[in-house]
């Protein structure tokens, strides 16, 4: 009698584990499948939904980024707009946008004409290697970019554990 | 609790166009990281950070997740007279940071 309750203590214990091990697995995979966006968007899906069909030119605008980043989680990247920054012809925004990050727009610039230059550098994150695109927004309306192609040994996208 | 540095060259003269230099000190957490027991920590970033020249606005940042922990931010701003510089930003939790410097102009 004892050694048979015994068994079937054993037993629900290797079911409980067995059931905490398959969530442990399952949550893995599924975080796993979240990071991996192995999706890349096209220039199309990262500009339009800020341009809005508004005129596009690829001009007067440099991006400067290390070509090969080892971390992604820290990539220092410079903006240079040509722009008067006159009170008529001035810069309003600079978008930073990834093709394959979570969240497409990294961050949003606004400047104006008592900022004097266009130009603004920042650090940051990349979950692997694509191309980053720089969006400026000018005072008529119109938008500039320019794109770069960043090389990333490790993404920003790993976990501590 | 955060805290913010803000650089500029010394001397500033009256219409010079001076690289402002800004780091604040904040996680930047994603939303997407496990910490080492295996649990995600809540994403905690930035929302908004605005810098003003006296009462004017002159640079606003709307950051994501894309930005670095520790956030450093570089711009320039055209120097007209010695004002209060002041940053603000608001982030994930609520919490709100300020650093208040005088801009010197020579």
């Amino acid at each position: 009698m004892k050694a048979v309750s015994w068994t079937r203590r054993k037993g629900l214990k290797g079911l409980l584990l067995a059931g905490i091990s398959g969530i442990c697995l399952n949550s893995q995979f599924a975080h796993a499948q979240r990071m991996n966006s192995g999706r890349l968007l096209s220039l199309e899906d990262m500009v339009q939904p800020i341009v809005r069909g508004a005129k596009l030119v690829k001009k007067e605008l440099q991006i400067e980024a290390p070509i090969l980043a080892d971390n992604g989680s820290l990539v220092p990247i410079q903006i240079q707009v040509q722009s008067p920054m006159s009170e008529q012809d001035h810069v309003t925004h600079i978008y930073l946008l990834s093709q394959r990050n979570p969240v497409t727009q990294m961050a949003m610039f606004q400047l104006g004409p008592w900022n004097g230059s266009a130009g603004v550098s920042t650090r940051i994150r990349l979950a692997g290697t694509q191309e980053v695109v720089a969006l400026a927004r000018l005072s008529n309306g119109e938008f500039r970019y320019n794109q770069m192609e960043i090389i990333v040994t490790e993404s920003s996208c790993v976990d501590a554990s | 609790m955060s805290i913010a540095r803000v650089q500029w060259p010394e001397n500033v003269r009256s219409g010079e166009i001076v690289k402002v230099r800004l780091l604040i000190q904040h996680p930047m957490d994603t939303g997407y990281l496990q910490d080492f027991t295996g649990k995600v920590v809540p994403r905690n970033i930035i929302r908004v950070l605005t810098c003003h020249l006296g009462s004017q606005e002159v640079f606003r940042i709307e950051p994501s997740s894309g930005i670095a922990a520790n956030p450093f931010f570089e711009f320039y701003v055209r120097a007209t007279a010695t004002a209060e510089f002041k940053i603000e930003w608001l982030d994930d939790k609520g919490v709100k940071g300020q650093h208040l410097q005088i801009f010197n102009v020579a």
